[in-house]
């Protein structure tokens, strides 16, 4: 039997059990970017491109150190640049690479309605089938971060995969072995939230940034991608990282309670009217012509 | 038309047109394959049906095509309809009445012309959702396209779209039950276009009155 599928923890648009709930002893995986050491050098971007072999695409240059305004279908691990100005008038050069956060409750899943387009491995990644996409674009609507990206041309949907070819083989993901500053980390959630702590604290007692700490947004489930910033109370400096992103509520309203409602709904609304039938039946036979009156036609 | 036209000969009158009787079947088929294929992706148990209706991809780029071409035929309704629609006196009378309508004491009923209050409420209704799927509906078209500051229309449509195609749901089950099984002929008007003078006069007997009463006022 295939591992791939009894790895499977979570998956989208599936009528009935998930086949690999309950079956693996995998720890959750995870990335630990530290914004404070990244000097923006794009060897990840690089190294993205070349291990999952994605075509080129034309770079666009916005007077700034970014290499285009967001990520795509075919870049899916961008480094977004921000200056910064502080309180007391410096400048600070804030980078942050950006990419698919493998959100233990993901919101593109949840909208998903494609039986197993996106499934989560009981290691945590989140992973999209394209063979099994139907191109709805449900899963931009329900991911916080602006991830999923359409490709015009198949109509399927694409973004980071935490390289789960490589983790499966027991490898790093691509971005982390490419990284010259060690800015990056990769390892078990439990082990990044340690290390991603020791830093911050370090930023705070050791140099002059009081409000350092770790984003784990807890509103999507904590995320298999943590970051250390210098600021965590200003997540939004940092090329418009939310603050508290949540799956958006009127998709959980939509997954949640209307399902419920209409399903319940349709069904009673079936039988109520099959009842009706057999209790009143027609009004009246085609070939009665008497009117309601009473009178002859 | 005037009246009297409507009357053809072995004892039935003209209840739609051909080109009333395209209009609801181009609106009638749209609206079954929207139906379909929209709640094969509202339901995983019913993602299969989808998939036999030539594979989900393919069922996800027809419906929103299906949806412009539905769209038009109520649009073409509403042209043909709307002043017929109109709420009246009776109307209200016909509301207050509505149970003995449901449990078939239709002799209780005040007179309905061409059409009655429920009849113009599955009209409005039908109209009015139209216009929210399509609204709706052509957010979840191109969602890729849709700006990050504007994601709040997503955010509605992904709700709205379903919540009207409910209501139209809902509308749909009463008007297949009144017009296959309640009312007998009722089926056969709008495939053939006459009804029985017995039809009308039990059903619509303000409208018979103006076609065989012989009254010159033109029907409403
Ligand atoms: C009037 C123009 C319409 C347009 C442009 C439109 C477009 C769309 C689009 C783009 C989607 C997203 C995925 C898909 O293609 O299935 C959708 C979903 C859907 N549509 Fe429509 N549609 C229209 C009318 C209708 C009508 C009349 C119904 C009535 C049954 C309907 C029922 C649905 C349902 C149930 C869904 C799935 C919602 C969910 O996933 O929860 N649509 N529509
Ligand atoms: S576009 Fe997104 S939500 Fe739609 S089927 Fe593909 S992966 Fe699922
Ligand atoms: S960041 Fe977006 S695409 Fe990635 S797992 Fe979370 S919701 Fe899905």
């Amino acid at each position: 039997m295939s591992q791939e599928i009894l790895r499977i923890q979570k998956i989208s648009g599936h009528a009935g059990s998930v086949p690999g709930e309950d079956t693996q002893r995998q720890y959750t995986v995870c990335k630990l970017i530290d914004t404070t050491t990244c000097i923006g050098c794009k060897a990840c971007e690089v190294a993205c491109m070349e291990w999952n072999d994605l075509p080129f695409g034309e770079t666009v240059f916005g007077n700034t150190y970014q290499t285009m305004p967001e990520t795509r279908w075919n870049y899916w691990n961008l480094i977004l640049f921000n200056e910064h100005e502080r309180e007391d008038g410096t400048l600070m050069w804030l980078m942050r690479k950006n990419q698919c956060m493998h959100c233990a409750e993901p919101g593109c899943l949840a909208a998903c309605p494609a039986d197993g387009a996106i499934v989560q491995y009981t290691n945590g990644i989140v992973d999209f089938q394209q063979a099994n996409c139907i191109g709805c674009g449900y899963c931009i609507t329900g991911c916080p971060f602006d991830i999923p990206k359409m490709n015009p041309k198949t109509n399927r949907v694409f973004k980071c995969t935490l390289c789960t070819d490589r983790v499966s083989e027991g490898l790093e993901p691509a971005c982390i072995k490419s990284c010259p500053t060690g800015c990056l980390h990769f390892g078990s959630k439990v082990d990044m939230l340690d290390l991603a702590g020791k830093r911050a604290k370090q930023l705070r007692e050791h140099s002059n940034f009081q409000n350092a700490g770790v984003y784990d947004p807890q509103g999507v489930g904590g995320t298999g991608v943590i970051y250390v910033l210098h600021d965590a109370t200003k997540p939004e400096i940092y090329g418009g990282l939310p603050r508290d992103p949540h799956v958006p509520w009127t998709v959980k309203l939509w997954k949640g309670p209307l399902k419920w409602l209409g399903n319940v709904a349709m069904v009673g609304g079936l039988i109520g009217l099959f009842v009706h039938y057999l209790r009143f039946g027609p009004k009246a036979r085609e070939d009665e012509d008497i009117n309601p009156r009473g009178e002859k036609s | 038309m005037s009246p009297s036209e409507l009357i053809i000969p072995h004892g039935h009158v003209l209840r739609y047109t051909l080109k009333e009787r395209l209009t609801h079947w181009v609106a009638a088929g749209a609206y079954i394959y929207l139906l379909a294929t929209g709640l094969a992706f509202w339901s995983p148990w019913l993602f299969w049906v989808a998939v036999i209706l030539g594979g989900a991809p393919v069922s996800r780029m027809l419906h929103p095509w299906a949806g412009l071409i539905f769209f038009a035929a109520v649009w073409n309704m509403y042209v043909m309809w709307a002043p017929q629609m109109r709420h009246t006196d009776v109307d209200r009378a016909w509301w207050k009445a509505v149970r003995y309508y449901s449990t078939n004491q239709d002799d209780k009923m005040p007179p309905a012309g061409r059409y009655n209050a429920g009849q113009k409420f599955l009209f409005w209704g039908f109209f009015w959702s139209t216009v929210a799927l399509l609204a709706s509906g052509v957010v979840l078209w191109f969602p890729e396209h849709i700006p990050w500051n504007l994601r709040f229309l997503r955010y509605i449509s992904v709700v709205a779209h379903p919540a009207a195609a409910l209501f139209t749901i809902g509308l749909f089950l009463i008007h297949i039950y009144m017009g296959v099984f309640a009312e007998r002929g009722a089926f056969g008007s709008v495939i053939r276009g006459d009804v029985s003078i017995a039809f009308a006069k039990r059903y619509h007997p303000g409208w018979y009155d103006e076609i065989v009463g012989g009254s010159s006022t033109p029907r409403k």
